[in-house]
């Protein structure tokens, strides 16, 4: 069998792409440089002025169409890629194209369901009038579908090692006498693994631990940021201070101290975790009593059911002692979680506390302290849905700097098993070869890239639009 | 402002006390004692000759004794074998124990021994902390001034194309971690895979030779990320300005936009950036520690990997000092330029 070439039958559009790219990215740069020169408006009556199109406007014009083409050339690579009928004709993007099949189904399904009801889904629904936020979010769902149907995705085993195949270029063919998948769609890396199943396999794993982590450290960083905003004193002097002490840490230097199996023995993650895994059960516990206080029966339901199922989820979580066997957390996982919520969590509390100091002075603030309201009333059920605009924001930012924190500990090979497919140790794995077979480090770091990208677009997105009303 | 400076120096010492008292308990658990026995005497050791090990060289003191000693303010430790052989932490090797210092610790400006590199912690971190800073200077030359153009031209223009595009841009390089801009830069100027084999693919010559072929690399990946930071906020504070009565006033006195931009608006518009530069010291640390295990120059941030690697107590506990004293200083910093930049603001 034969290597495989990038664009397969669809070759004949390379020329076509690789003009209209050059065009683009001499348009953008004759853009920025022409904008510097101030187009004028010309006077053509004693009361009007006429504003004739200046070569910037052209540039700008050029810009535009030359991108729309270059999106166009991309979705007939990647449709077209889907219609081929062998692998040989779909060459490796079409063939990366099929296999995400699942992906693309998914997002059409959301977007046209989004677009379609995009007036009654409030802030969300505003996000798919920003194309920035649009874009941000498309990249976002391309990853999570990922996630989630990584399964089928994959073309071989991520841990699985093939003789013959170690460093090979991306489309090799598979050796002869192998059943399965025929090609290594995107190379194999120095052990002999396939890259793309991998990059797949790896989204898995940051997509389940990013956005978890960020919201742990959302809600340890808003129990505690809330009320030392709030009642401020003694009690935020000490928090600040705290929060001073863990953001002054170089970061490395934090995860080197505590993400290492040593560490691990002596049980200071467990206990980091006893911790921090409290606060989202307190943040609960305090929100639903502030709220029902004055509805006894309502009350015990919810701070009940809490209870039972947090301390359920505690006791399996943290300990590793879940009677029932449902949660449970792997001691290497758990010392990775532990040190990002930790890492984390302070700058949500100063951000919090930020807010917190602005709003307290607002008058309906002091009308809930006139009416009575207990401190923790207007904590959570006043200042805290008012503060959501902005938070929301930082936690889609946040998602990121977790995930790109995730990468900067597999980098360093801290705290992950040497197999996992995660996107930082393979980028740690493949870094040592860079320089002759750079595609086993560079099929990562784009994913990576792409979705830390996607999740600041996303955030953009959704801060214009929040400022918006 | 005396008293600002004296609380806030205070808090300084006292955050810089806390954060080292924490690496020391770190590095003082007893697995990473063990990890380190067993790297310094033999791979081998048994628990028993493990704990004898540690013994020798005084790790099985009580913490805050150790921690004292380091500090300087408790006498260092000495150890008597049976024969009469006496070894301690403030006696050199081939020194007579009785011409040894009582007190050896960072008070007396000894910072101790490398277990690593065998060789004297200030020295190591002096010449290491030389060769980041020669990094982290050229970082500076490339970052700030294109950071703060690229700021300046997207915010002069709110919601032009040109700031789209240039947003984008800092968005771009803001969502791209070192290791991964290194990875792709490596990749496409350094590799044989487009052929472009313009820069190499290590720093490492750059430590004693460093030109533009060896050192570009490793400092446009450090500056690419911290920039577009930069660019944002030099933005923001850029459109807040233009929107400024007086840039109205001067505009509709008629008064040219390229004068508008430099002479009234820029001076205005570059106060926020400048603390917003001083915070980001803290973060190009990260940078450094990356960007130097990748590309294997061997300055303070690769020392650091290779200290906390190695549990060597301390050069990392060194490290520590040095890295939380960048923090704190550039905060102090940031805190009195803003000050000085903004008439509005008085420290009581």
């Amino acid at each position: 069998m034969e290597q495989l070439t990038w664009t397969g039958n669809l070759a004949f559009l390379n020329p076509i792409f690789l003009t209209a790219s050059a065009v683009l990215v001499i348009a953008v740069a004759a853009q920025i440089l022409l904008s510097l020169v101030p187009s004028s408006g010309t006077r053509t009556g004693p009361m009007t002025l006429a504003v004739t199109r200046g070569p910037a406007d052209y540039a700008g014009l050029v810009v535009k169409w030359s991108f729309s083409f270059l999106v166009l050339v991309v979705l007939v690579y990647l449709i077209g890629g889907i219609a081929m009928p062998s692998l040989e004709a779909k060459g490796i993007v079409g063939g990366m194209s099929t296999r995400f099949l699942p992906i693309w189904i998914g997002m059409a399904i959301v977007f046209a369901l989004s677009i379609t009801f995009k007036r009654r889904l409030g802030l969300y629904g505003k996000l798919f009038d920003s194309p920035i936020g649009m874009i941000g979010f498309g990249i976002v769902l391309f990853w999570v579908f990922a996630a989630v149907f990584a399964d089928l995705i994959i073309t071989h085993d991520p841990l699985g090692q093939v003789s013959g195949m170690k460093n090979a270029v991306p489309g090799s063919p598979m050796p002869a006498d192998y059943e399965g998948f025929a090609y290594y769609l995107l190379g194999g890396d120095n052990l002999a693994r396939d890259v793309f199943s991998r990059m797949v396999m790896g989204a898995r794993r940051v997509l389940v631990i990013a956005p978890a982590a960020t919201l742990f450290a959302f809600m340890v960083g808003i129990t505690l940021g809330l009320p030392a905003g709030y009642f401020g004193g003694k009690l935020d002097t000490f928090l600040s201070f705290l929060a001073n002490l863990v953001l002054a840490f170089p970061v490395i230097l934090l995860f080197y101290l505590l993400v290492t199996p040593e560490i691990r023995v002596t049980g200071i993650p467990i206990i980091l975790a006893a911790v921090l895994f409290l606060f989202p059960i307190i943040f609960l516990t305090i929100l639903f009593n502030s709220r029902y206080f004055t509805q006894p029966a309502k009350r015990n339901l919810y701070i009940g059911i809490t209870l039972v199922f947090g301390l359920w989820a505690y006791s399996g979580l943290a300990f590793n002692m879940d009677p029932l066997g449902v949660w449970g957390m792997d001691a290497n996982l758990l010392n990775v979680f532990v040190s990002v919520v930790f890492v984390n969590s302070p700058t949500v509390f100063r951000i919090v506390r930020g807010i917190v100091l602005d709003i307290r002075t607002r008058d309906y603030v002091a009308a809930g302290q006139t009416r009575g309201e207990g401190p923790w009333y207007i904590m959570l059920w006043e200042i805290l849905p008012n503060a959501r605009g902005p938070l929301i924001v930082d936690f889609c930012l946040r998602i990121g700097y977790t995930t790109i924190l995730l990468g900067t500990l597999g980098f360093f090979g801290l705290g992950v098993s040497p197999e996992s497919p995660d996107w930082g140790s393979t980028i740690n794995d493949g870094r040592r070869l860079l320089s002759i077979y750079p595609h086993p480090a560079l099929a990562p770091a784009v994913a990576l890239m792409s979705l830390v990208l996607g999740l600041n677009l996303l955030a953009d997105g959704l801060r214009e639009e929040s400022l918006r009303d | 402002m005396g008293l600002f400076l004296l609380r806030r120096s205070f808090v300084m010492i006292l955050t810089a006390l806390c954060l080292t008292f924490v690496v020391f308990f770190l590095t003082n658990l007893y697995p990473n004692l063990e990890k380190l026995a067993k790297t310094q005497g033999d791979m081998r050791m048994s628990d028993e000759q493990v704990a004898s090990w540690l013994n020798r060289n005084g790790y099985l003191q009580p913490l805050p004794v150790k921690y004292g000693q380091w500090l300087g303010v408790l006498p260092g430790f000495v150890f008597e074998t049976p024969d009469g052989d006496i070894s301690g932490r403030c006696i050199d090797p081939g020194m007579d124990p009785a011409d040894a210092p009582n007190f050896c610790g960072l008070l007396q400006g000894d910072w101790g021994t490398s277990t690593v590199f065998r060789d004297d912690v200030s020295s190591i971190i002096s010449t290491r902390l030389g060769l980041t800073g020669k990094l982290m200077f050229w970082v500076m030359v490339l970052m700030v001034p294109s950071a703060l153009i690229i700021g300046v031209l997207a915010g002069m223009r709110e919601g032009s194309r040109l700031d789209r595009s240039l947003s984008t841009f800092s968005i771009a390089t803001t969502a791209t971690p070192e290791y991964v801009s290194g990875v792709i830069l490596i990749t496409v100027f350094a590799s044989s895979a487009f052929g472009l084999r313009w820069f190499k693919g290590t720093a490492t010559s750059a430590a004693e030779n460093a030109n533009f072929e060896n050192f570009f690399l490793p400092v446009l990946t450090i500056a690419l990320y911290g920039m577009g930071y930069i660019a944002r906020m030099t933005r923001a504070s850029m459109t807040e300005v233009m929107t400024a009565q007086y840039i109205r006033t001067a505009r509709l006195k008629g008064v040219s936009f390229p004068n508008i931009v430099m002479k009234h608006a820029l001076r205005n518009a570059l106060i926020a950036p400048f603390t917003v530069i001083m915070l980001q010291f803290p973060w190009l640390l990260n940078g450094v520690v990356i960007v130097e295990t990748l590309f294997n120059y061997k300055g303070f941030g690769w020392t650091l990997v290779q200290a906390a690697g190695n549990n060597d107590i301390e050069l990392l506990l060194a490290c520590s000092v040095v890295a939380v004293f960048v923090v704190l200083v550039t905060q102090l910093i940031s805190d009195i330029g803003y000050v000085f930049l903004n008439p509005r603001i008085r420290i009581a």
